[in-house]
């Protein structure tokens, strides 16, 4: 299962119930505002460091860059392009976009 | 057609946004289409099911009572988080529908096991 989060840690508690019901073993794609919570200073108030060790979490790299956040992503969080996201979405049965 | 499972995922209350409201809409469309269909409600979603909603003096509709309406659809597997209802000081009594309530935990597995996933 793949779940998507857009929206910053900061913002609204969608990244905190989806980590809340997130399986290990399964896949996490930040995008857009989302980005920020797997940089080196979001990682650990979002909760994503406590779940590098369970989940694949992925960053998609051009609203990384966008956001003036490249080279700031936390150890351990793949960056991902366009082609990357949608091979994501194909590698797994079914996903979930958390509002 | 094949059935597939749909999950709906509601987490807004009822009348901030309209989530909650075209989240029922597209419930019933899916039924129609004779689907297997599960509704759950996490975070603030479990509001929407609170007995008593009167939201004549903010001028919506009242579309807590289509929840009543939704096992003549064949909806009928409706579940609750018990964290989101416990944190909000919900108990079952306070609901409008029978649901069954599922730990996180439990939550977890259901919508692993689901075709399609909407969210609301």
């Amino acid at each position: 299962m793949l779940h998507i989060v857009n929206k910053s840690h900061t913002q609204t508690n969608a990244l905190a119930s989806c980590l809340r019901l997130a399986q290990a073993g399964q896949a996490l794609l930040l995008t857009e505002d989302a980005v920020y919570a797997a940089t080196v200073a979001g990682a650990a108030p979002s909760g994503i460091t406590g779940v590098l060790q369970t989940l694949k979490v992925y960053a998609l790299q051009p609203d990384v860059d966008a956001r003036g956040m490249a080279g700031k992503l936390v150890d351990g969080v793949t960056a991902i392009d366009y082609g990357g996201f949608v091979d994501l979405v194909a590698e797994h049965t079914n996903n979930q976009s958390w509002l | 057609m094949a059935t597939k499972k749909f999950m709906f995922v509601n987490r807004k209350a009822p009348f901030g946004t309209v989530y909650a409201l075209e989240s029922l809409e597209v419930v019933l469309i899916a039924a129609t289409f004779d689907q297997d269909v599960s509704l759950v409600f996490i975070d603030d979603g479990v509001y929407e099911l609170v007995k008593g909603q009167n939201p004549k003096g903010i001028g919506i509709k009242n579309h807590s009572p289509t929840y009543r309406a939704l096992d003549g659809y064949d909806v009928e597997k409706l579940f609750v988080e018990r964290e989101s209802m416990q944190a909000r000081g919900l108990t079952e009594a306070d609901l409008l529908v029978p649901v069954e309530v599922l730990s996180g935990a439990e939550m977890a597995d259901l919508m692993a096991e689901q075709d399609v996933i909407l969210s609301f």
